[in-house]
Formats: C-alpha cells, structure tokens, sequence
C-alpha cells in the first residue's frame, strides 16, 4: 500500500527547518508513518543543513543508513527538524534558522540540541523522530518535553550519512511519545552497516517487557545531589519507588568520575568539532567561497560569515585543546577522564543491572536563563557518551507543570533493558 | 662537506579501490570527478572504512624491508586547509605507524654495497589534483578522482651521502615494490618524494614536489650548488622547505607561503585500531632483487654488474631468464649492453620485445651464422618495427632480406683483394708502419660487407693479405 | 590564562575568520571555558588505549562512484567537470 503522505504541519514551534507536503512511503513494518529526521542527518534529494547558514542549500546525494532503513520499512520521511548549530547547544536556540519553542509551555526552550524533533513529537506533529546525541541532545529535549528518548549503545546504529560534530560521542536515536514507539524505531534502525568502522551487528529485535521483578538498579550519589533541583529529585525518586513497587531492587552506587564528565565532554566535544566543521569551505556545498582570493582568506570569509557564534567559539576551543602546547593539558587528560568514566560505569554495572536518575537538573527554562559555561554538556547525561552505554529518558511526572525526565542507563548492547524499565514505568503510571 | 640526504617517498599502493570507499583508482584516463562518492568527497556525514588490501600491501613492504610491524596501530588526522584537502584533514598515521625500522641495501658512490636505514613506514590518503588557472583571474581547478588514493609514506633515516645515492635508493626501492606487485611503476606519479639535504654543521632544507624520481637527483644536485655556494659566499643556508620545479630543474624558496605548521594530529574517531602484527608471519614474499641477483651470478654465471642490472628491473629480469637458454652470459650481455641501450633510446618497455625473437636473435648469433655488428642490425630492425607497431619479422628472415649472413669463404677473399689493390697509398703507409692505415682498410671492407664480417677477423685477413702481397 | 595573540593564533590555525574587535571576546570566552575546565587537571594521566573494534576492513572491489553531475551538483562553481576553487598560487 505505497502512497504520498500529504503532510502540512501547523508548525507553531518551529520544529521543521524543511517540511516534505508529499512524503512518499511504502510497506513494511514503519509503512505510513510519518518520521521526522533531525537535520545533521542526511536525506538524499532533501536540504540537509545541520541549522547552519553554511550548509544552507546543500542537498545531499545520499541517505543516510538510517533513513535508508526507514524508507525500506515504509516510513514516509517528512521533513526536516531544527536543532542547535550542529547539534551544539542544549536549547535548539543556536539554530540559523530560528529558535524551536516548547510546546508545553512557548516561552521555554525544548531543550537541544535535537529539540525540534523532541518539539514536533510532543505537538502531535509526528509520531516519532530520529534526534541525536552527543552530550544529551536527545535525552535533554525529550525530558524538557515530555516525551521518550533513547540514545542508544555506541555503535548500535550506523553513523554513515549523520553529520556528527563529534562522532566519537554520538549516536542517532529515536523519539516518540511512546516507549513502544521507540521500541519499534531503534528495531529499524540497527540493522548492520559495514560502512561504519565502530558498528557492531547487534540488531535490536525486542517487544519491550514490562517485567522488573529481580530487576537491581543503582542509584548514584552523583544524579542526586549538588546542582539538582530538589522537586526533580524528589519527582525521579518517586519514579524509582514505583520501579521497586513492581518488584525492582535498588541499592545507592556512587560513580566519582561522573564529575569529571561535563569537561571531558566539553573538551572531546570540541576538539573533534574544530577538525569535523574544517571542511565547511564552500567548495563543494554550501555557500559559494570567492575562487578570486588566496585560499585561506577566502576560507576564512565564508566561515566567519556562515558559521554562527557558538559554533565558531567551539572551533576556537577545540582547536586550542589539540594544538601543540595544550593537547596534553585538555585533550588527553579529557580521553583518561572518558577512560576513568566508562571503567566506573563498569565497576556499578557489575552489582546493579541498570543506573537510574533524573536525566536534566532543571526543567525547561526561559531562553537566556541558563548562560554558564555548564550548559557546554549535560551533567547528567554526558556520561552516558564518554562510557558509550545506552541510556533512555522517559516522562516521570512535572514541577510546576514542566515535564520531568526520568534517565535509565545500562551495560553496553543492554538497550533492551534500559527499554524494558522505562516501559515497565510508562505502563504502571499509564494504568 | 659531507652532504645529508633523507627522503619520505609517498607511493601509491596498487589496489583496485581507493584506501576508505570503494571508489575504482584506475581512473588514469577518464574526466575529472567521475570516480568520488560522498567520503572520497568528504560530504558532510560520510564515513571511512578501510581497503584491507591496502593494509597488506603496507605489511608485505615492510616484511621485505625487514621492518617491526606494531602491535597496535592508528590512524590519525593531520589537520590543515588545503583545496585538494576535502576534508581539511588527510588520515594518515602519527605516533603509530604500520611499521617501524627497516633498511634497504644500495651501492655507494664507490660501488660497495651499503645500508640506508628506513624509520617508519605509515598508511595515509592521498589529496585530490589541483589545476592552476593562471592568467586575470587567478584560482584553482580541482578533479577528485585521486583523493583517497592509497599511499604508502616511506621514511628514511639521513643516511644517503650524494644525489646519485638517493637515486640509486630511489631505484632499489622501486624496484622492490614491482618485485612486490603493490605498485605500478609506469602510472604517473605514482611515487612522489620529499627531501631533506643538509651539508654537515649547516641547517637543513626540506625540498618538497618531487613528483618523479629521476627528478630526485636533479633537485639534490641544484641543493647541493645551491648550498655550497652560500657557505662559499660566506652566508648561512636557512632552514626551509623549498619547493621543486620540475620543469626548470630547480628549487624555489616557499618562505611566506607556509605558514607554522601546528597539525593537532589525533585519533581519527572513525577508525579503530589496527591489530595486524600477526598477519606478517603468513606473507609469502617473492623473491626480492637482491637476492635474484646472487641467485642470477650464481645459476648464470653472469657478472655482478650484469646481475644488478638485469634484476634492477621487474620485468626486465623475467624477460632475461625467459631467454637466458644456452648461453645465459651471452644472453646476458646481449640485453643488458645492446638491448636496454637501445629501448631506451627508442624510449620502449622491455614488454613490447617479443622474447622468442631474442632467443632466434641469439642461437644465430652462438652459431657465427651473423656477426655482432649484424645482431646488432637484426636487433634494431625488429625494434624499430614494434616501436612503429608494424609487424615485427624474425631475425631470419631479416637477415635473409637484407642479406646480412655472415661473409665467408670466397666472397671474403675477393673482397679484400678488391680493397687492397683500390687503395693502394694506404697499403703503403701500413707496410710504412702506420697501423692505423689498416684500419682505414678494414673499415673500407666492412663497408662492402654492410658488418656482415667479423672486425677482428678482417683485420686478421687484411694484414696477412698486405703480407702476402710483399712476397 | 590565553591571550589576545593566542587567539589570533588558534583562529588563524581554524581559519574561523575573527574581526579585531571579537577578539577580546573570544578571548574572555574561552578564559571563562578553560577555568571550567580546570577540574581535569586533577585527572591522572593514562595510556589510553584506541577505542572501537580493531582489524574492520573492507575487500578491495570495486563499487560505482557518483555521476559527475552529482559531484558537481552542490559545488558553488565549476567548470569543464572541475570545482572552482580558490587560487594556491
């Protein structure tokens, strides 16, 4: 039953940079479901522009091996969503194109970086949406609106056609409104794809189980204390109670090298940046360089004028942390932290099956709220990345009629799990 | 002044794909931008997977150059702006390359064998190809199709003491890789090198762009004029890349076009680790030149020199044992003084010489049936008919045709006769004790004979018949 | 602390493209990033191993390039199947 989808969003966000009004789709397990894709992920044939004025018009020849899985099982792809400047940013506020606005609550921000796609899933617009993460970019606007995220295991999903700002960190994951809807997109999107190196063929073919009976989950010290808004603890804790009233054990764990995370993040984060933005010159795609000029000069006219503030600053960080001199004080020390993280997670995940915690210390808030150097990474989601393991955010209840996330994280390739606990929650506070 | 040479020689490893996507590498002929995909691009979201093949060519270099393969290696990003750079970073390898310490065996200037010593051998990707449009409007044209070739960087310790020696180098390792079959000598600019000169207590110049390795010697022999003139001038020699110029045959100072160079290599984070030390033990490496020339002086008994030569080349040593036969040192100096010389003058490949016509060519001449200066004749008509693509005919029925069969018996004699009564002023002078009268003599009859006789044979004949003559 | 020349020495190294008066921004930007940053010099140094799987190849055969039209496709200017580029010259 292939067919055009006519989709004409009443986009009162700005969730979409680019809207498709006929989406064609087909048959299979996805057949008419509409799919948003968050804009650093490639689509052939659609503008693909990472919210940046330099890939402005540029329009890739290649789907991305996740979109090209999501075509095979009939979804009709949409459009395109909003994010911050290529995914840098956790309010989807640095985007070229505008800010994404929450839709519960328009004078918030819906957290980021991939908060058009978390915005279009929580306004109805669509049903589910590929976001990103690097730092809690998929996480952070999913709690900030209410809806599910999941950034899954390092190299569970292929990485071919996302255009990662820091493609170490990264993964493309879903997001719906349900965990079953997550559930059924992370199992299209795993299937294996030689052409990325870090990939494991580890295909996800899970119907996620509501049973946490024996189930041990640790609760870190860490997710708990300084920095976290007191009603968010409260609100997740009384999450994890209902966990363990449906049969889950829990035991406080303590994780000290999650305080090194932020800055480790911050420093991976950027110094991959500055080499993995060095090609936006305007030769190939984007705005046109001016061929009259030397080289640099040219180059450097075309970026400062495309390249917005915070991505431009990141590039100037990142450079700095790898250059001769410096490399050894933030860029190494920020690769042992990483190691220091991932090992600690491992120490936890021999006694406990899943970690849980809130997954942001506050809610949504009003843009220019939060200018610290601290929104750089997610405190609490970061972690996650450096130690490559899944890690889901389901909806555990509001302050103040903002949505609060509650973050379950498990063992590498235990995707399954961490869906399990969330849908275990989701179907106890749903009934 | 003792001269410093070291070298970081970048060849193209042979592999029908490029070294991260499958994009073909033969694209020698065909418009520019027709063998790119979105990595080779670098578009935005593209990812490297790597050509195995090309990690085990690297490994079969480094198993003939006697080299320690890493337990583990990486790849890294060397980060810099360039336009034939599509992502503004080449990966390539840093502090772990493939393989470290090696040595390649050469001739000095005095002709004793001696050792250069290679540092490190590392995988990378080659850039795309700029065109430079000159004229009102200067820029740059750039074709694609060579970005992600795959190139093997060679480095060199400071261990070569003249241009002639690098050449030599340049040679012998060339001459490994074909032995090796992962690299073809004849695709232009296959092998391009960078190096490094110093005179000894002087600082040391970087001389990048050499694109063919004849232009090796010619841009060290520049450095070295160049380098010795300052210190005579009494200036000092700076520290500075300087750039070839192929054409001109010299280098040029690139001062105020480089600028500091600070690279920020690190791990490229789209590749994992290379763990392929224990693949080395499993390489059956072919027999390598250095030791198909021992096993030719030994088996052919041919001269060292011939050996050398006659090995020094691929194709050019399978050739000479294909034909080699009966007689393998006069097979030996057939092809190593007559038929190279002669190749090259018509600038030909030993591939287009049929060997089944040498092999003819050289069982009439071990027969006496032609004499050396008539093989040599035969040698060059044949030459030139597969230089011309013409039917190239035996060497019998070119001797039959041109009548080129070595004189004898009667037709001999006469002829000498003929020649020494027409010139009898110069029978005179050689009976005076000029010798060099009988050389005009001899020479006169070899005309006759269109080198159908032997020379020294005639000079034999001539003299005993100016003798005879006396009585 | 970095200074003024610092970053006029990194955005030369990014060829990000600073006019002089964001250069006492950038500077007190990135100042303010790296004292944040401070905390991983309580890191220990380690030997950080490579990360991702080791030996992931691919057989070298061929598989079909883009259409040149496709390359050339986003390239602001071209010319005789060339991207126009600046000069180096």
């Amino acid at each position: 039953m292939a067919g055009i989808l006519d989709f004409s969003p009443d986009d009162r966000c700005n969730a979409f940079i680019t809207a498709c009004t006929g989406a064609a789709f087909g048959d299979g397990a996805l057949a008419g479901i509409a799919v948003a894709i968050n804009d650093n992920i490639s689509t052939a044939g659609i503008q693909t522009t990472c919210a940046s004025r330099i890939l402005e018009g540029y329009i890739p020849p290649y789907d991305a091996h996740a979109v090209e899985l999501l075509k095979q099982e009939g979804a009709a792809i949409v459009g395109k969503t909003n994010m911050d400047e290529f995914g840098m940013g956790s309010t989807t506020g640095t985007s070229a194109f505008g800010p994404t606005r929450n839709p519960i609550d328009p004078e918030r921000v819906p957290g980021g970086s991939s908060g058009g796609s978390a915005a279009a899933v929580a306004a109805g617009l669509v049903p589910m949406a590929l976001g990103t993460d690097a730092d809690g970019s998929i996480r952070c606007p999913a709690a900030f609106c209410g809806i599910v995220g999941l950034k899954p295991t390092y190299g569970r999903v292929s990485r071919y056609g996302l255009i990662a700002h820091a493609g170490s960190l990264e993964q493309i994951g879903p997001m719906a409104r349900t965990v079953e809807d997550v559930s059924r997109l992370i199992s299209v999107i795993t299937r294996y794809d030689p052409r990325d190196s870090m990939m494991l063929d580890q295909p996800y073919s899970h119907r996620p189980s509501a049973d946490v009976s024996d189930l041990k989950i640790g609760i870190p010290t860490e997710y708990f204390g300084e920095g976290v808004d007191m009603r968010i603890a409260t609100t997740v804790r009384d999450a994890i109670d209902v966990l363990e009233g449906l049969g889950a054990e829990t035991t406080p764990v303590s994780i000290p090298s999650v305080r090194y995370a932020p800055a480790a993040c911050c420093v991976i984060c950027a110094s991959e940046v500055s080499s993995n933005l060095a090609r936006f010159d305007g030769v190939r795609y984007g705005p046109a360089v001016d061929t009259r000029k030397p080289w640099h000069e040219a180059y450097r006219e075309v970026r400062q004028a495309n390249l917005g503030p915070e991505a431009r600053l990141r590039i100037m960080l990142g450079t700095l942390t790898l250059s001769a001199g410096y490399a050894g004080k933030y860029y190494a020390k920020a690769l042992a932290a990483r190691q220091r993280i991932t090992r600690d997670f491992e120490r936890v995940f021999c006694d406990v099956d899943v970690i849980a915690g809130p997954t942001t210390p506050t809610v949504a808030f009003r843009p220019g709220e939060k200018v610290s150097p601290l929104s750089i990474a997610g405190t609490l989601t970061a972690p996650a990345n450096l130690a490559g393991i899944p890690a889901i955010s389901v909806p555990c209840g509001d302050v103040d009629g903002l949505p609060v996330g509650l973050q379950v994280m498990g063992r590498r390739f235990e995707d399954e799990r961490v869906i399990d606990v969330a849908y275990a929650y989701e179907q106890e506070v749903r009934s | 002044m003792k001269t410093i040479i070291g070298l970081e020689v970048h060849v193209q490893l042979a592999t029908a794909t490029k070294l991260f996507c499958g994009c073909s590498t033969d694209y020698q002929d065909d418009n520019p931008n027709t063998h790119c995909c979105p990595t080779c691009l670098g578009l935005p979201g593209a990812l490297p997977c790597l050509n195995k093949r090309a990690v085990e060519y690297g490994l079969r270099v480094a198993k003939a150059l006697d080299m320690k393969v890493l337990e583990e290696s990486e790849f890294a990003r060397k980060n810099y702006f360039y336009p034939d750079l599509v992502k503004a970073y080449q990966i390539t390898q840093d502090d772990r390359p493939l393989a470290v310490e090696g040595t390649i065996e050469i001739e000095d200037d005095q002709g004793h064998e001696k050792i250069v010593r290679i540092t490190r051998v590392h995988l990378e990707e080659d850039p795309g190809r700029l065109v430079h449009v000159a004229g009102a409007s200067k820029y740059s044209l750039v074709d694609y199709n060579r970005s992600g070739i795959p190139l093997l960087e060679i480095v060199t310790e400071p261990d070569m003491r003249s241009p002639q020696e690098a050449r030599r180098f340049l040679n012998k390792l060339r001459t490994i890789l074909e032995y090796l079959e992962v690299f073809d000598g004849d695709r232009e600019g296959g092998l391009r090198v960078d190096a490094n000169i110093s005179l000894e207590g002087s600082e040391r110049v970087e001389v990048k762009n050499i694109s063919s390795y004849k232009g090796v010697e010619k841009a060290l022999t520049f450095e070295v004029t160049r380098q010795r003139n300052l210190l005579r001038r009494g200036l000092a020699v700076a520290r500075e890349t300087r750039h070839f110029m192929e054409g001109r045959g010299i280098t040029t100072s690139s001062r105020g076009k480089e600028e500091a160079h600070d690279y920020r290599y690190f791990p490229d984070p789209d590749l994992g680790p290379l763990r392929v030390a224990g693949w080395v033990a499993g390489i059956d490496l072919p027999e390598l030149p250095t030791a198909r020339r021992d096993r030719f002086m030994e088996q052919y008994g041919v001269s060292l020199n011939h050996a050398r030569t006659l090995t020094g080349d691929l194709r050019l040593a399978d050739f000479y044992e294909e034909i080699a036969g009966t007689d393998p040192v006069l097979a030996a100096t057939w092809v190593a003084d007559i038929l190279l010389g002669e190749l090259n003058y018509r600038t030909m490949g030993i591939a287009a010489v049929p060997p089944g016509h040498i092999t003819e060519l050289l069982d009439l001449l071990r027969a006496g049936t032609i004499t050396d200066r008539a093989g040599v004749q035969v040698l060059r008509e044949m030459l030139d008919a597969c230089a011309e693509d013409r039917p190239c005919e035996r060497p019998a029925a070119i001797i039959e045709r041109e009548g080129l069969s070595r004189a004898s018996g009667d037709e001999f004699t006469s002829l000498v006769r003929a020649v020494v009564a027409a010139n009898p002023q110069a029978v005179e002078d050689y009976r005076n004790g000029k010798e060099g009268a009988l050389n005009f003599l001899v020479g006169q009859v070899m005309k006759e004979t269109r080198g159908r006789a032997d020379p020294r044979e005639l000079r034999r004949i001539v003299s005993e018949s100016i003798k005879m003559g006396e009585v | 602390m970095i200074t003024e020349k610092d970053i006029e020495h990194i955005a030369g190294l990014a060829d990000i493209g600073i006019s002089n008066d964001e250069v006492p921004e950038f500077t007190h930007q990135l100042n303010a990033i790296l004292e944040y940053l401070g905390i991983l010099d309580t890191v220990e140094d380690e030997s950080t191993p490579a990360s991702g799987t080791a030996n992931v190849f691919r057989e070298d055969e061929p598989r079909p390039s883009l259409p040149q039209e496709a390359v050339l496709a986003n390239a602001g200017s071209t010319e005789d199947g060339f991207i126009k580029a600046p000069r180096v010259m």
